[in-house]
């Protein structure tokens, strides 16, 4: 395989506290060297002596971080290939700058049984594009009434278990699947959103709610939840992780369970960092999403709760759709932003332009932590480490076209909004795939 | 193009109504609510006729596109187009696979071949008018989404308060029943306001939606106070769906605490109205005795429906794209 040299870049990488003029030496698509840059830049294409007969790659003016990692993305196969297929997601994932992604359960059939894990292995392998990394149900069918075999879900390959796209709604099965997944030291992620409270629900419960004469979901739809899952998880000593945050009495019970010692992690999304309720304006089914776009003071507490890390890491929720389906009327239209190639640029725009965050915290958030999280590898550049690597243009300026996603999902708010922040080329175990 | 018949009204002079749909009453002016009444006030003459009809539509197709179960509306809105001369088509797709969202635009791609001209269109799912109007290039008139806007239902109220007040500036005008659900309270609180009269809602709690008092209008759960200084009551009619839903304990508790007798009335100023976009619910928000006495005038409202409606199907086809084709 071949030998890469990538110089002249910020090397950036959070795991091992570097931020700086750093040369990465990539030999049998693992981190073979970290070295500082020389002065001056090697020739372009050419074989300088110090690159020793490797390929170089001229990293001036980008950033050279981690492949980043998704710990929720729903591909939609098996059973929906017209929305989504591994492929099609793979390719949106590294096109995005994320080397890793971890598949969510609520395909046709859902990830509940070995078979389909394998088949998902099997298939990435194949492609070679992400690493794909499922994650299996908490119930049978993600009906909520049977535990799955929890221990065979893991010993497959599955991250975490979850039944996305629906909370374990009953407390005494969400006990039981805490403690009994307490032995494999793994994280049950919960769809944190009470059946009842938000039935019917398409948007947040608010003003745009009332004006529009849409019914509405409230924010402790949410936070119900997140207290029940916080108090089981201290009876039990299991591990939780909530989803997709969204809202600010959230953020406080995670952090307040935190300080006591509880073993709970959160995500939020690029898209409740960004947005909020004001975004669904005149019914635009684009800005459809579960959990919906809240208030400015969510979204404010969720940024703090980023900050102050009570916030682990950011995830997509990509969550494709037809065109045909979310053309369909508020009410009718799937919840589901298209997020794998947009994330990145809404992060730094969000985030890294107005100084809320450092490129330091943001690669924490969207590599380090999920990496972390997901108890694999990845999210490092230390030598020896598999070379998934991403080059970023931190200035580059670009306006969203959702008609040019590699995704079959071609649905984004953020369309026709010029973002900052792009992803330059993307390598997977050294070879390159993407950007 | 006003036919001569009709009057000499000012609005005949100008035409400032340049908008290709009408969906609602929030998105208009207090100018264009003016106008869409003065219009009405002047097609109210022609139904008092032997004949009552005059040529102002004649050519254009109109689609009574309904996914929802209507009578009243529907029937006005046909009378509205038959008495302008226009050819009116009906179709009632609730039900059916039609009423799912996807396949909307599918009909009204169907419709648009047909080239008709003016869509009226009644869905149970908020915003449907606003989607087909952004892909149809026929007008789109809002006859009711989902729990959005009736801009149609909320012009005839109007039209009847300036009628039996001479004016709506003002006015004190409670709105009592299922606020949380009905697209009559939003318009009417939308075309109120804008007109500079001061909207009370009454209602539980469990019937009042998310931040009412934001859209300009105070909020009671007290109904002897909303009564007390009204010069308008306009009641809704309250769903047996709700008291499923647990918003309300029962019809019962809701008679007891909401419902308008002729008890509850005493506390009224002597001139108030009361008003009701139908279908009443007998014994529950209005009591008979009420709804069939002096201060109603429900009847009214039916009457001046159809006068609004020919005056919206009016001036949506009057709209630009038809004059840019005579000029």
């Amino acid at each position: 395989m071949a030998r890469l040299l990538i110089t002249h870049g910020r090397l950036l990488d959070p795991a091992s506290q570097r931020d700086g003029p750093f040369d990465l030496l990539i030999e049998k698509g693992k981190i073979a060297d970290v070295r500082p840059s020389l002065a001056a830049p090697a020739p372009p294409g050419g074989r300088a002596g110090a690159s020793n007969g490797a390929k170089v790659i001229d990293a001036t003016g980008k950033l050279v971080v981690p492949g980043l990692v998704d710990l929720h993305t729903h591909l939609r196969q098996p059973g929906r290939e017209d929305t989504e297929t591994l492929e099609t997601g793979c390719r949106a994932a590294v096109r995005g700058g994320f080397t890793t992604i971890c598949a969510m359960p609520n395909t046709t059939p859902p990830i509940d049984h070995r078979g389909v894990v394998d088949f998902i292995a099997q298939e990435a392998q194949r492609l070679g594009l992400a690493s794909v990394r499922p994650i299996g149900a908490i119930t049978k069918g993600r009906q909520g009434r049977e535990l799955t075999d929890f221990g065979e879900l893991f010993e497959a390959g599955c991250v975490a278990l979850s039944d996305d796209g629906n909370a374990v709604a009953d407390s005494f099965l969400m006990r039981r699947a805490l403690e009994y997944a307490r032995m494999f030291g793994r994280p049950l992620i919960q769809h944190a959103e009470d059946p009842q409270l938000a039935a019917g629900g398409v948007m947040h419960e608010g003003l745009r709610s009332t004006t529009l004469g849409l019914r509405g979901i409230p924010a402790e739809a949410e936070s119900v939840i997140v207290s029940r899952d916080v108090a089981l998880a201290g009876l039990t000593g299991g591990w939780v992780h909530v989803a997709h945050l969204s809202s600010a009495q959230s953020v406080a019970l995670i952090r307040q369970a935190k300080r006591r010692g509880v073993h709970v992690t959160c995500e939020t999304t690029p898209h409740h960092l960004a947005l909020t309720h004001e975004a669904v304006g005149e019914f635009d089914t684009q800005a459809k999403v579960n959990p919906p776009l809240r208030t400015e003071e969510d979204r404010a507490s969720l940024i703090e709760g980023l900050r102050d890390g009570t916030i682990d890491c950011i995830a997509t929720d990509h969550a494709p759709h037809a065109d045909w389906e979310k053309a369909a009327d508020f009410d009718a239209a799937p919840f589901g932003i298209s997020g794998l190639e947009t994330a990145l640029a809404v992060c730094v725009t969000t985030l890294i332009e107005p100084k809320l965050l450092t490129w330091g915290q943001l690669i924490e958030k969207l590599a380090v932590a999920p990496a972390t999280i997901a108890g694999i590898s990845a999210g490092s550049l230390a030598v020896g480490a598999d070379a998934d690597i991403a080059l970023i243009d931190p200035a580059a300026r670009w306006t969203v076209d959702p008609q040019r996603f590699v995704s079959k999902g071609r649905h984004s708010p953020f369309a026709g909004q010029t973002l900052t922040g792009a992803v330059a080329a993307v390598f997977r175990r050294g070879v390159e795939v993407g950007g | 193009m006003m036919p001569t018949a009709v009057g000499s009204g000012s609005a005949t002079q100008t035409r400032p109504w340049t908008k290709k749909d009408l969906l609602g009453l929030r998105e208009l002016s207090a100018e264009e609510i003016r106008l869409l009444l003065k219009t009405a006030e002047s097609f109210r003459e022609i139904s008092l006729r032997p004949i009552k009809k005059v040529p102002a539509l004649r050519g254009k197709t109109v689609v009574n596109l309904f996914f929802e179960p209507s009578t009243r509306t529907r029937t006005s809105f046909e009378l509205a187009a038959k008495r302008l001369s226009a050819d009116i088509v009906n179709i009632s797709a609730q039900g059916s696979s039609l009423a799912k969202g996807e396949t909307v635009l599918d009909t009204v791609r169907n419709l648009e071949a047909l080239k008709v001209d003016i869509l009226v269109i009644r869905h149970a799912a908020a915003g449907v008018p606003a989607l087909i109007a952004r892909q149809a290039s026929a007008s789109v008139i809002n006859a009711g989404d989902g729990a959005h806007e009736h801009p149609t239902q909320a012009l005839l109220d109007l039209m009847t308060i300036q009628e039996k007040k001479g004016r709506i500036k003002g006015l004190r005008v409670s709105i009592i029943g299922d606020i949380a659900h009905s697209r009559v309270a939003r318009s009417d609180i939308w075309g109120l306001t804008k007109l500079g009269a001061r909207v009370t809602v009454c209602a539980p709690p469990t019937l009042l939606p998310a931040q009412i008092e934001q859209l300009g209008v105070h909020a009671t759960h007290d109904v002897e106070a909303a009564i007390r200084e009204a010069d308008v009551l306009m009641l809704l009619r309250i769903q047996h769906e709700r008291q499923e839903a647990q918003l309300v304990p029962s019809l019962r508790e809701y008679r007891l605490r909401y419902g308008i007798d002729r008890e509850r009335l005493a506390h009224a100023r002597p001139d108030v109205l009361i008003m009701h976009p139908g279908p009443i619910n007998r014994g529950v928000e209005l009591d008979s005795s009420v709804a069939d006495g002096p201060y109603s005038v429900i009847l009214d409202q039916v009457t001046n429906g159809l006068a609004v409606r020919m005056a919206a199907l009016y001036l949506v086809s009057g709209a630009p794209k038809v004059e840019e084709e005579f000029a």
